[in-house]
């Protein structure tokens, strides 16, 4: 199947300048985006992923940041987007490329109305009359499944629960209709029985859109529920990517491994213990050599703190990065379901 | 299960908040169940049902507005301003929010040695001693004890705060939502440390959390609180596999599973309805104005908990239809 | 589709280079980043502020002036000699003299001390019965809070410059009286300050943990509330002291202030802005102090401010 690739990132680098030292939150992603897909970007706090995602905004604070060297690249439209002024990008955000972001509370001006929150975002990018941007702010709040439209357009923030108020959110960011949804920790901040709802919506939404989505979460629940693919990040590197199955069911790095059995699952039997990881992501600030993943790791050898390990192709599209997977590896104790070749038996 | 010591007896317990309005916010609104000597109790519900202030009314850091606590036997809310402080030696808390519950200006080993240094346990080189065995008991280490908590992670603050709480050797831990805000890998991290040292120093815990799979996995028998109510509580065996409660199933029901083709073809039942309001709750079961079943009888009638099997509780008056 | 295995590289790898190390512990738990206090914290980003330096460099000169000014000149503050009644600044009077014959370098030294010395005993006041106050108002709650906040709005609603005319007018013009006037009122801000800051900290789960460990009010106030509140204060403290400095000078402008022949620098204004159409310099020189002395606190004050703020953390 050909799809439209809307959105090709190389070589992403970031880095911020602080007073110890300059903190390499990202270095070095390589991925790509289709029309109409769900990319779920996965991994802990400080691993670079929101930082990856606002990158591609250009949401990053100006000064004392580094977005990207020579060869790096975020094209969207024929465009690299880090070659564009703010200007050009302040035009792009909310038109091409929308964002919703983890606490709906505070992404809400409190003073004003919700219906005009999602009519203004309407006008910054079109030249139309009040009268059709209102019109398309309550077909808006009736596309998010908020009842009585009519009604709720003339309410403030506060009258909105949660739940509500991220439904807007989604609203005014689809307003435009974007090509691109960066959902930045959508349903982090929300109880699950709301999450259930928020996450079906965005899942319904996208396919009558065709909008692409970056889905950016810690949760691998969520994820499954809706992403097409997924890539793992780890200090700042993707560790591994590839197709929501070749995640769950075909995994190949023990870094995913350990995210994934460190869940505990409802179906399963809880005498067991659940697996750990242990320690801390590293410090961005003295990125550790080689792989930013070995002092955490299980199955690390003297290389894996010396070499960057490359990149090992599986399947199309699914890559991780391991040494274990070099043919001189020392794999005792690794579990099968990591070394084993061969397609995913998701599909 | 029946011949099991009782540590915490929870009866009855209200706890109301005046509002500037002079009305009440009922948070906890009729709560009583028991907590056994070396299990984990887990309490689970969403935002604002009140299972957080439930659990630090129990170690008395609010007033009762009614009903009683006992601890041991003794009640946690009559006791004498020595008692009190004996109390804490014994019952203690780890915060949900990793940030806001170590003090900034203090110390890493000040911190954790605060419960030391109140109660004068030891001092000189004993409490140092003591303090490098908490720490590395959280898996931290020596250089760790001379900085400051913004340099830490919210798992390695998590811990910290684990460690101050363990310090005084309590025997009973409300542990409100210690995991909330933290990432997945580093939930089973501090949820693993718990179980360990339960097991080590035989800790009585009530684990507070929205998190369900997590309750599940750490809790022997688990509560399910809606608006400031106990709607179902049993074994957490028993929970998962048999929930009665229409808002129990709901809330399981909701639980995101990381497996794509179980989390893709599974049913969510969808709570619709307005929330009703903590302040002017309906006269009848809270959770009606948002359950399918609800009848005339629900609206108007408050819901007792029933025992429908063995040592399985449930506050619904529909019970047997479902 | 076939399975490909692509580590592309051709470089070959040393056997042992495969050995297995597993987890390690020290390197996973690893701080990158210096150890830093609060407090060091603050100082560093504060001594990146070129303002906020410059302003703290001049405090110290001008406290320095004051101290050592009278030695410097050789001259005596109040040694009056007809022969030189007025002079233009020269070398051996840099600001001149004054219609008496004074020196006026050394006058404006000892005027600054009066100067300082009511600008900061009346900041020690506020704070003090602002701080004591405000505690009590945050952590006992109830009516003491209700009371001490009515007498708040009472003292505050006092129209501030008559009350400080006529208390000083009543007790008479002496260095006491001149701090009792200006303090008398003053402390009302920062009594509502430090309440705010205490309802706000107290609400933090570090004081419930505290509290929840068995410890006093005593040990709460000292270990969490007041170290917490402390730099806020410092912000206060130092943005208040210009203010008291300029109300002395105003009270001695209009004759309220300082008694002769003790002098400060709105007494010395005074004095001069009488002579401003012939002999200028004797306004100038007092009025240069006294913006130079109110700018480098404000200076002070904001670039503290910016360096406490934790926001602007970088």
């Amino acid at each position: 199947m050909a799809k439209e690739r809307i959105l090709e990132v190389e070589n992403l680098t970031v880095a911020f300048k602080t007073y110890g030292g300059s903190v390499q939150a990202v270095r070095g992603t390589d991925f790509y985006l289709d029309k109409g897909e769900t990319l779920a970007i996965v991994g802990e706090s400080g691993c670079g992923k929101t930082v990856t995602a606002k990158a591609i905004m250009g949401l990053l604070p100006i000064d004392n940041t580094t977005i990207g060297n020579e060869n790096s690249k975020i094209m969207f439209n024929g465009r690299n987007l880090i070659k564009l002024t703010e200007g050009e990008l302040a035009d792009l955000r909310g038109k091409e490329i929308s964002m919703i972001f983890q606490d709906p509370m505070t992404s809400l001006n409190p003073t004003m109305r919700i219906g005009e929150q999602i009519a203004e975002s309407v006008l910054i990018h079109n030249q139309i009359s009040k009268e059709k941007a209102k019109e398309i702010a309550i077909k808006m709040l009736k596309l998010v499944q908020i009842p009585n439209p009519e009604e709720r357009y003339k309410q403030y923030p506060f009258e909105f629960s949660g739940g509500m108020r991220q439904r807007v959110m989604i609203a005014i960011a689809l307003a435009c209709d974007p090509k691109i949804l960066i959902a930045d920790e959508p349903t982090t901040a929300l109880d699950v029985t709301i999450q259930a709802q928020i996450m079906k919506l965005i899942n319904e939404l996208k396919k009558d859109l065709d909008t692409g989505v970056i889905l950016v979460t810690h949760d691998l629940g969520v994820v499954a529920g809706a992403a097409d693919r997924i890539i793992v990040m780890y200090a700042g590197k993707i560790v591994e990517s590839g197709r929501t199955e070749d995640i769950f069911y075909n995994l190949k790095h023990p870094y995913t491994y350990a995210l994934l059995q460190s869940v505990p699952k409802l179906t399963k039997d809880t005498s067991k213990k659940l697996y750990s990881l242990q320690g801390t992501p590293p410090d961005l600030i003295d990125p550790p050599k080689g792989c930013g993943f070995a002092p955490r790791c299980d199955f690390a050898m003297k290389i894996c703190s010396i070499k960057t390990p490359e990149k090992t192709t599986f399947a199309e599209g699914h890559e991780a990065y391991c040494w274990l997977h070099h043919e001189k590896a020392n794999t005792q104790g690794v579990p099968e379901l990591i070394l084993t070749r061969g397609e995913s038996s998701g599909k | 299960m029946a011949n099991k010591t009782i540590t915490v007896e929870v009866k009855d317990l209200k706890k109301y908040f005046m509002l500037p309005t002079k009305k009440y916010l009922k948070a906890v609104d009729g709560v009583s169940f028991n907590i056994y000597k070396g299990e984990t109790l887990g309490l689970v519900g969403e935002s604002g049902c009140g299972k957080t202030t439930c659990g630090k009314t129990i170690l008395g850091l609010y007033d009762a507005t009614a009903g009683e606590v006992n601890f041991d036997g003794f009640s946690v809310h009559k006791k004498s301003k020595k008692e009190r402080k004996d109390f804490t030696k014994r019952a203690q808390i780890i915060f949900q929010d990793p940030y806001s519950s170590l003090n900034p200006r203090m110390t890493v080993g000040d911190i954790i040695a605060e419960g030391i240094d109140i109660h004068g346990i030891h001092n000189g080189k004993d409490r140092k001693d003591k303090l490098f065995e908490l720490i590395s008991m959280v898996g931290l280490n020596k250089e760790h004890i001379s900085r400051f908590p913004h340099e830490f992670s919210g798992g390695q603050r998590q811990r910290i705060g684990i460690a101050r709480a363990l310090a005084v050797e309590p025997e009973f831990i409300v542990c409100d939502e210690p995991i909330s805000a933290l990432d997945v890998s580093i939930q089973a991290q501090v949820v693993n440390l718990l179980i360990d040292l339960q097991k080590k120093k035989n800790l009585t815990y009530l684990f507070i959390a929205h998190d369900l799979s997590m309750v599940k996995y750490i809790s022997d028998r688990v509560g399910v609180m809606y608006l400031g109510n106990l709607v179902e509580i049993t074994s957490s065996h028993q929970l998962y596999r048999d929930p009665k409660h229409p808002y129990t199933k709901a809330l399981l029901s909701s639980i995101p599973i990381p497996d794509p083709k179980i989390e893709r073809n599974k049913k969510i039942i969808p709570l619709e309805g307005e929330v009703s309001s903590p302040i002017n709750p309906i006269a009848g079961c809270k959770f009606a104005s948002r359950c399918s079943l609800a009848k005339d009888m629900c609206r108007n009638q408050v819901p007792t908990l029933k025992e429908v099997d063995n040592q399985h509780f449930v506050a619904c008056h529909f019970i047997d239809r479902i | 589709m076939v399975t490909t295995d692509t580590v592309t590289s051709n470089e070959i790898y040393e056997d042992e280079l495969f050995e297995k190390v597993g987890i390690k512990k020290e390197l996973s738990e690893h701080m990158g980043r210096p150890a830093l206090t609060y407090w060091a914290e603050v100082w560093r980003r504060f001594r990146k502020n070129k303002l906020a330096i410059t302003g703290l460099i001049m405090l110290c000169i001008v406290t320095l002036l004051t101290i050592i000014g009278p030695t410097l000149s050789g001259h005596d503050y109040q040694y009056m000699d007809s022969s030189i009644r007025s002079q233009t600044p020269s070398a051996s009077h840099w600001f001149g003299t004054d219609r008496m014959g004074r020196d006026i370098f050394t006058r404006v030294s000892v005027g600054g001390r009066i100067s300082l010395i009511i600008g900061l005993l009346c900041t020690l006041v506020m704070f003090t019965i602002g701080s004591i106050l405000g505690a009590i108002a945050g952590l006992k709650g109830g009516w003491v809070d209700d009371l001490i906040m009515r007498i708040c709005e009472f003292v505050g609603n006092l129209p501030y410059l008559i009350i400080v005319v006529i208390l000083s007018m009543v007790m008479g013009r002496g260095l006491f009286s001149l701090v009792f006037a200006l303090s008398f009122i003053s402390w009302v801000g920062t009594t509502r300050m430090v309440r705010g800051q205490i309802l706000q900290i107290k609400e933090q789960d570090f004081v419930k943990a505290a509290a929840a460990l068995g410890a006093d009010s005593k040990r709460i106030i000292i270990k969490h509330l007041f170290p917490n509140t402390l730099g806020i204060i410092m912000v206060t403290i130092t943005m208040a002291v210009p203010g008291f400095i300029l109300g002395e000078a105003f009270l001695s402008y209009i004759g309220l202030g300082i008694r002769p022949p003790e002098t400060s620098w709105g007494a010395l204004a005074a004095a001069g802005q009488e002579r401003l159409m012939f002999y200028p310099h004797e306004l100038f020189f007092p009025s240069l102090m006294l913006v130079i002395t109110i700018l480098s606190f404000h200076l002070i004050g904001d670039g503290l401010s910016d360096a406490l703020d934790p926001k602007l953390k970088d």
